[in-house]
Order: structure tokens, then C-alpha cells, then sequence
């Protein structure tokens, strides 16, 4: 197997152990076992960097079910890289941050820890493999572990609304993605992302490739948190919040992203997927900006900023991936792809300052005990450090320098203007939505500081008395600071090794005609538009933040009943009444019912298939001639089925049934089948210990006094079925419809060194089956056991 | 309630022990003989029943101090991880291999991952057989 595909693979075993280490060294904090994983992680995946051409693609696969045409392919090229760094980089300063943020003694690391690595594997994949499936199925992993993740604190009633939430959303996206990958696939035979962009040329012509985009657009809005489905977000800062630090800023909620980034060779050239995406991109900017401001907690206040960075990179790619259409002209071309590279560089920015800030928002919450605005002030003398990295991490995301911060806010500026330059139309209003929402991110960006860092002190203090973080607990955020800082004076350590092999990952239709990108980024080009425009930003912010009495009035702007949170709940609760009717009208409560069910499909699958098929002949020249012991064993079968219709005792009724199973396990015998009739004989055996259990249980038998059309209805049902069941038995011996598959078995002694068929069939050709079955029987198992045990519970409390 | 039958008791102490041996014979003939770990695993169900008819549910419970539920959980365990080996190996999931090795005294012996796979399904058919009759035999 291939290093990579283990690489991936690695976090899911750790997740193995980390229970094990957690029971054992409950001394030591099970964080440091862990946080040697993102670091090993870390150094396999720097020892590739830099991507720099074509030639420095690695790619690996690993076969997982080749008979489906699904394996574990990995392509690791730039984009890929930049993300699978960014996922074990900041895992490394979460877990490190986690270990002095949750407390050994009170909390339940062992499943913090495990769903963390769960979510670092899954992420890994999802942003490595090839194959759409495997794609797919990493994503809902993500999905999943994020779930985990926010209902850590499950006893919370929030915890678990906002988990449900996010699942829920997250969840249905990802199904229409997958939906539109296999659209994709219809359209051209492939899983492989690289396979789909070379053929992306006729792609376009295919009647399922609209509605294709469509749906997986839907998958990477969910999971990006993108308007209207941007409300799981907030909700899921009830997770703690290193949690919302990685998985809700850093890596998770960029993984729509990345499947946008991803999927431009194939779709970037239609003016559909570029508009819809720059829209979507800049109304969720917007409105994630405006909405921040509202905020009186701190963690709220993140969660939509998050929302509306989001956005900012979303849409940059959107204006983007209009290089890619067929007639943008070279220049043009090349000055739209400008937004990419700026994407790319924000992206890696956001996840920087935003963790900084979570962070520094999770050292407020667990030293002082609130996260509200309004218990908050004046606190830059008692928490000098926590006060310079929230400077840091907030004046970067204003885009104010010298923070990183300011060239990407720069670049997105100039993106949005060149958008406006050279496309025709209402295209201003792009420059002018990004300045209207820098200027709503700047206000924020100052509450963040100023109004909990400076002041007064609060009328209605915290709950603990303030005081500086311990060290520990500083180390992440101030590297994440020194690294914004850095961005600004540096930015050229990302333009040439990463920027410029992702941007040709991305657009690379447009590399080609335009012989490479130049990607150039420095903190000051002289006085341009977009100076002036970052002035203006700042101008205008500083008077709204000073206005701000004013904002706080906006705060219910939006009455609830008109709000998207709202809608949601109510389609919750609607469909859960919905179905609950439903279910209602045929879960009657009454066996006979449900025997009806059972049988009358069976009655019309088994029967409509002898129909469909054409099995419905027969042929009985063939036959053996029926010996007496035959004759006996059947007339007392019939014999013993009748008794057990017409007797008044359930003693002799059983009797009689495990007769009929012992006298069929005599058939097999005779017909040279050892292996049922061992299992019928045990079965039976077994079957009737559990009758004799509970036996105490069963009312008597009594004349059922059922209505008339019931009664038909049984006689129907009861006769359809031994009718078809007969019939299956006489079709099987005829000149059948296909060829028989039972040559195959037979070299069981060669292939699978067994000579006894059966077996062979159960735990090797047939593998497959036999584990699901077990599992099946297993989950009865654990049915039965939960009815009997807690039914009875439940009922007491009801 | 408790009843007591000593000719029951007696000769279930003794058969039992057969019934398990028997148990055991089935599982691993089940390769090239009538058998496998499904019939395996109700033919120990049905020696533990036994106990349970002729003792009570608390005596074997006291007896054979196993929890049936993750027995279950375990056998499903062995299976998936034999499955789980095969791609460690590079196959597919679930591919089974087979050797034949010459041991001193026995002679050839085949060694086959696909009886590995058979033990686990023996665990998890005696374990959630006895999740069920357990649960029902212990409801008041």
C-alpha cells in the first residue's frame, strides 16, 4: 500500500489506540499521545512541498472495491498539499491548545480525541483522493465527526440542537453533491476528478451537466456555510471551542471550497457556475458581515465573520473562474485569474487570524466564564497578551496593515475592480458590495477589540475574576499571530511555491494560453484604487463603530418569525409530524397486520419477478421418482401443519411446528444436504428452548372475533404466499431463463483450498454478505435486548 | 423460581461438555465437512440453554462470567479485521488466503484466513443468540 494512502489512514488507527492510552495513563493528558500525530502528519507532508509542475504530481491508489471501479486514488498536486498542510499545521496548534483548554479530570478526552483524529483522517482524505466516491464518503465523514464534535457536550440541550443542525444540512448537501457526481459519471464513465477535466472540452454538451453543477454547487454552499444555509454555523459554536477553531474556521467549512476550487477545470468556463458562486459568494459576505455586528456573543460574533469570510473567498473564485471562459481574451484572462490567487492567499490568512481569534475567544470564555460583550471591558491591563494577539488577529482580518490581512483584502479589492474593468454589465455593484462589507468587517473587527479590551469596566462583572492565560494556553495563538505578521512582510514564501501550482490546478486551461502565471504579492503597489478604498473602509468603519448606539437597534432588524432559523425549525417539525402520521396509519400494533405486509410483498416481488422473467414453465420429465419415505415424510409435514391450524392448545401447536422443522431437516438428509440439516435441527432446537422462555408470557387461545373483510384478506394473503412459494419450488428445477452460476462454486477445493461448498460460499466467495449478516443479526440481537430491557422502562416512565 | 432436578443436573454436567466439543468439531470441520461457525455458534448456544433449563439463568450466569453482548461485538470485530488484513496485504477487503504447511506428528495442515472469518461469525451468533435469550429469560 501506497505511503500517502496510509498517511491518510494513519489518524483512523491513532483514533484506535487513543481509548486504550486515555484508561491506562489517565496521568499524563491523552493530548500529548495525540498531538504526535498532526506533527508526524505534518513533516510526511512538508517533505513534498513544494509542488511545483506537472512532473511533482504525485499519485497513489490502493484498490478498495475494484469489481464497482472504486479505489482509494490519491492525487496530491498543489491544491491538495495546501490543504493537507493547512489541516495538519493547525491540527497540531489545536490539539497542542486543547491539551491546557480541557481538563484531564472533569472531561472525556478519549472522545474528543477520537472524533478529533476521526475528523482529521476524513479531511485528509477528502481533500486528497481522486475518485469522486471515496471523495464522497470522506466528506460525510467530515460530516459526521463534526457532529461528534459539537454534541461533545451532549447533556447541553443546545449542543445537540446545533449538532442535529449542522448534520442535517451539512448532510442533504453532501447528498445532492453526490447525486451530481453521479450525473458526472453518467455523462462521462468516470469517477476520476483528473479523468472528468480532461474530458471537460465535450462535457459541456451533455444534457446532465447543468443540473450536475447544480447539485454539487448545493454540496459546497452547505458545507461552506454559504447564504441560505449559512445558519448551521453559528449554531455549531456550541462545540468547544478548539473545535470551532479547527473544524468551523480553519479546515471543515473550507472543504466546499476546496470542491469548488477542485471542480473549476471542469465547470469554470460557464458563465452559471462563475455568477452563481461570485453571487452566492458576495450576498453571504454581506450579510454574514452585517449580521457579526449584531452579535453580543463573542463566539457568535466569530461564527458569522466566519460565514462572511467565507463568502469573500467564495466569490473570489467565482469572479475567478471566469478566466476559464472561452472568450475571455488573453489579458483578460489573466487579470480574472488574479482573484484566484487571491482566494488561495486568503484562504490561508483566514484560517491563520480566525484561529488566532478562536483561540483567544476560548481563553476569555475559560478564564473569565462568559463570552457576552456586555460583561466584558477594560480588560488590555489584567490580559496584555490575550489583548496583542486579539489586535493582531482582528486588525487582520480588517485588512489593516502590517498584518497579512491587509495584502489578501488588497487583492480581493483588485480582484473585484478587474472583475468590474473588463465584464459588461451591472459588474460595479461587485467593488461596491466588497467595500460596503469590508466596512461592516472593520466595525466588527473594532467591537472585537475595543469593547472588550478597552472601556470601562462592566457594570455586571464575569463570573471568575480576570486574569492572563496560562502559558500553555498562549503558545498556538501566538504562533498563529507571528505567522499573520509574517504574511505581510513575507508573502512571497506562499506566491511561488504554493499559489502559483494551485492557481495552475485550478485554471489550467488558462496557465496554458497564458504560458504560467506571474504571481507577484507585496504590501504596497503605490497609491491605487484600492488604497483608497481601505482608506475609505476605515474612515467610514471608524465613524459606524463610533455610531454604534445606532447599530445596536439594528440588532432586531429581522423580526423571528421572517428569519431562515425559523423556517428550518418549522420544516423539522413539520416533517417529523408528517411522518409520524404516516407512520402511524400502518404501524398498527397488531403481528397480523404485519404479517399481511410481509407476505403480500412477498406475493408481489417473488410472483411479479416469476412473471417478469419468464420462469414461469415447467418441466418435470426429469424428475427422480418420489420414494414411500418421501410420501411419508411430506403427508406428515401436511399432517402436522393442519394440527397446528386447528389445535386449541399453544403446547401442541409448538410441538407441532418444531415437528414440521425437524421433519424438513429429515428431508434434507435424505436429499444429501448435511450442512441444513445440521442447521435446521440446531435452529429448531433453539427455536423451541425460546418458545418454552416464553411461554408465560402468551395469553390463551381464544376464538378471535375479526370482521369479515380481514378475514379474507388473511385467506388471500395465505394462500398467495404458498402459491408463489410452490411455484418458486417447481420453476427451480426447469430449463432456466439464465445460466447457472453453481460451476463456479464448485471449484471451491481449488479456489478457496475448501471442500465443502457451503462453507466456502458463506466465508469467502460470498465474504461479503456473511459479514453484513452478521451485523444484521447482531443489531437484532441488540433490539431484542433494548425492547425487553428498556421498553419496560420506558413504558414506567410514560 | 428455582426448581431442582437432579437427573437433569447430573447429566447436564456431563453433556454439556460434549455438546461443546461437538461445538468446537463443527466450527473448525466446517472448512471441508458439514459444519462452520453459524452452526458452531447455535450449537454452543444451545449447551449453554441447556445449563440455563437445568440450572437457572443466575447459576450460569455465576458459571460463565461472559457478557454476551460484547461477545457479539467482538465477533464482528474478527471479522471485519480479517477483512481489514486481506487490504493490508494489498487485495480486496474480505479476500481470503489459504496455505497448506507440513507440521511434525500431524502432517499437512492447511492454515486458511477464511476460518479466522468463520470465528468470528461463531462469536457473534452465540453472542447475540445469548443476548436474546438472556434478556428474555431475565424479564420479570
Amino acid at each position: 500500500m501506497s505511503p500517502i494512502v496510509l498517511a491518510v489512514f494513519f489518524p483512523f488507527v491513532s483514533a484506535l489506540i487513543v481509548p486504550i492510552l486515555f484508561k491506562v495513563l489517565r496521568r499524563i493528558h491523552t493530548g500529548w499521545f495525540v498531538l504526535a500525530v498532526p506533527v508526524l502528519l505534518f513533516g510526511f507532508f512538508i517533505r513534498f512541498y513544494p509542488i511545483d509542475g506537472p512532473e511533482d504530481i504525485v499519485v497513489q491508489s490502493a484498490a478498495w472495491i475494484p469489481r464497482l471501479d472504486i479505489e482509494f486514488a490519491i492525487v496530491l498536486d498543489s491544491l491538495s498539499l495546501l490543504f493537507a498542510l493547512l489541516i495538519t499545521g493547525m491540527g497540531c496548534l489545536v490539539v497542542l491548545y486543547s491539551i491546557f483548554y480541557l481538563s484531564k479530570e472533569r472531561e472525556a478526552l478519549h472522545n474528543f480525541y477520537v472524533y478529533l483524529l476521526l475528523f482529521m483522517g476524513s479531511m485528509l482524505g477528502a481533500v486528497l483522493s481522486d475518485h469522486m466516491l471515496v471523495l464522497y464518503t470522506f466528506w460525510e465523514l467530515t460530516s459526521i465527526s463534526s457532529f461528534l464534535l459539537i454534541a461533545y457536550w451532549y447533556q447541553r440541550r443546545n449542543s445537540r440542537y446545533g449538532a442535529l443542525k449542522s448534520l442535517l444540512i451539512t448532510m442533504t448537501g453532501g447528498f445532492a453533491m453526490l447525486l451530481g457526481m453521479l450525473m458526472l459519471r453518467a455523462a462521462t464513465g468516470t469517477y476520476s476528478i483528473r479523468g472528468t477535466i480532461a474530458l471537460a472540452d465535450t462535457l459541456a454538451e451533455h444534457p446532465l451537466f447543468v443540473p450536475a453543477m447544480a447539485l454539487i454547487l448545493l454540496g459546497a454552499f452547505a458545507k461552506s456555510a454559504q447564504f441560505p444555509f449559512h445558519i448551521w454555523l453559528p449554531d455549531a459554536m456550541e462545540a468547544p471551542t478548539p473545535i470551532s477553531a479547527y473544524l468551523h474556521s480553519a479546515t471543515m467549512v473550507k472543504a466546499g471550497i476546496y470542491l469548488v476550487a477542485r471542480l473549476t477545470p471542469i465547470f469554470g468556463g460557464h458563465p452559471e457556475w462563475s455568477w452563481s458562486i461570485a453571487i452566492v459568494g458576495l450576498l453571504t459576505l454581506l450579510w454574514g458581515s452585517f449580521t457579526a455586528i449584531r452579535q453580543v456573543d463573542l463566539k457568535a460574533m466569530l461564527a458569522f465573520s466566519t460565514v462572511s469570510q467565507l463568502g469573500l473567498i467564495m466569490s473570489l473564485l467565482g469572479v475567478g473562474s471566469m478566466a476559464l471562459a472561452p472568450d475571455a481574451a488573453n489579458g483578460q484572462a489573466v487579470l480574472l485569474s488574479g482573484a484566484v490567487a487571491a482566494a488561495l492567499f486568503h484562504l490561508v490568512n483566514h484560517s491563520i487570524f480566525k484561529g488566532c481569534l478562536f483561540m483567544v475567544i476560548g481563553i476569555l470564555d475559560h478564564e473569565l466564564g462568559t463570552r457576552d460583550i456586555r460583561r466584558l471591558g477594560g480588560l488590555a491591563a489584567v490580559m496584555p497578551v490575550s489583548f496583542t494577539l486579539t489586535v493582531i488577529g482582528a486588525f487582520s482580518m480588517a485588512g489593516l496593515p502590517p498584518f497579512g490581512g491587509f495584502i489578501s483584502k488588497e487583492m480581493f479589492f483588485t480582484g473585484m475592480l478587474d472583475a468590474y474593468r473588463t465584464l459588461e454589465g451591472w459588474t460595479l455593484l461587485l467593488p461596491a458590495v466588497a467595500w460596503l462589507a469590508s466596512v461592516l468587517t472593520f466595525v466588527y473587527c473594532m467591537i472585537l477589540v475595543f469593547r472588550v479590551f478597552t472601556g470601562p469596566k462592566p457594570e455586571e462583572l464575569p463570573d471568575k475574576p480576570p486574569h492572563e492565560a496560562a502559558f500553555g494556553m498562549l503558545i498556538s495563538p501566538s504562533v498563529l499571530a507571528a505567522a499573520v505578521v509574517l504574511l505581510f512582510f513575507a508573502p512571497n514564501v506562499l506566491s511561488g511555491t504554493i499559489l502559483k501550482p494551485s492557481m495552475r490546478a485550478i485554471l489550467p486551461q488558462a496557465a496554458e494560453a497564458a504560458d504560467g502565471f506571474h504571481v507577484h504579492l507585496a504590501p504596497w503597489h503605490g497609491l491605487t484604487t484600492e488604497v483608497g478604498m481601505t482608506a475609505g473602509v476605515v474612515l467610514a468603519g471608524a465613524y459606524l463603530y463610533r455610531r454604534r448606539h445606532w447599530l445596536e437597534r439594528v440588532r432586531d432588524f429581522v423580526p423571528w418569525r421572517w428569519t431562515l432559523n425559523r423556517l428550518f425549525d418549522r420544516t423539522l417539525a413539520g416533517m417529523e409530524r408528517i411522518s409520524l402520521k404516516f407512520t402511524r396509519f400502518y404501524m398498527t400494533g397488531f403481528t397480523g397486520h404485519y404479517y399481511a405486509y410481509i407476505f403480500g410483498f412477498l406475493i408481489l416481488l417473488a410472483g411479479g419477478a416469476l412473471l417478469a422473467l419468464e420462469a414461469w414453465q415447467f418441466d418435470f420429465s426429469d424428475n427422480a421418482p418420489v420414494e414411500l419415505y418421501e410420501y411419508a415424510l411430506g403427508i406428515s409435514i401436511v399432517a402436522s401443519a393442519v394440527y397446528m391450524l386447528f389445535t386449541r392448545s399453544r403446547i401442541a401447536s409448538i410441538i407441532a411446528l418444531s415437528a414440521i422443522g425437524y421433519l424438513v431437516a429429515l428431508l434434507f438428509i435424505i436429499f444429501r444436504a448435511p450442512d441444513l440439516a445440521l442447521t435446521q435441527f440446531v435452529v429448531e432446537t433453539i427455536s423451541t428452548a425460546l418458545f418454552l422462555l416464553c411461554f408465560v408470557f402468551w395469553p390463551k387461545l381464544k376464538d378471535e372475533d375479526v370482521r369479515m373483510p380481514f378475514r379474507v384478506t388473511r385467506l388471500l394473503v395465505s394462500v398467495g404466499t404458498g402459491a408463489v412459494v410452490t411455484l418458486i419450488g417447481l420453476a427451480a428445477i426447469a430449463p432456466r431463463p439464465f445460466e447457472s452460476i453453481a460451476r463456479f462454486f464448485e471449484n471451491s477445493d481449488e479456489l478457496a483450498g475448501a471442500r465443502n461448498i457451503v462453507n466456502a460460499i458463506l466465508v469467502d466467495f460470498r465474504g461479503f454478505d456473511t459479514m453484513l449478516e452478521i451485523v444484521v443479526l447482531f443489531m437484532a440481537g441488540l433490539g431484542v435486548y433494548s425492547l425487553i430491557r428498556f421498553g419496560r422502562e420506558g413504558r414506567k416512565d410514560g | 423460581m428455582r426448581f431442582t432436578n437432579v437427573i437433569l443436573q447430573t447429566a447436564t454436567k456431563v453433556i454439556v461438555f460434549i455438546i461443546l466439543t461437538f461445538a468446537l468439531q463443527v466450527l473448525f470441520s466446517g472448512h471441508h465437512n458439514p459444519g462452520g461457525g453459524f452452526v458452531g455458534g447455535l450449537v454452543t448456544a444451545s449447551a449453554i440453554i441447556l445449563l440455563m433449563l437445568a440450572y437457572d439463568s443466575r447459576t450460569v450466569r455465576d458459571v460463565l462470567p461472559v457478557h454476551f453482548r460484547r461477545l457479539g461485538a467482538f465477533g464482528i470485530l474478527i471479522a471485519v479485521l480479517t477483512g481489514c488484513a486481506a487490504m493490508l496485504a494489498g487485495s480486496p477487503f474480505l479476500d481470503q488466503v489459504f496455505s497448506h504447511v507440513e507440521l511434525p506428528l500431524i502432517g499437512d495442515m492447511e492454515l486458511a484466513s477464511a476460518i479466522l472469518f468463520d470465528v468470528g461469525v461463531f462469536f457473534t451468533v452465540i453472542g447475540t443468540t445469548m443476548t436474546i435469550i438472556s434478556a428474555i429469560s431475565e424479564d420479570e
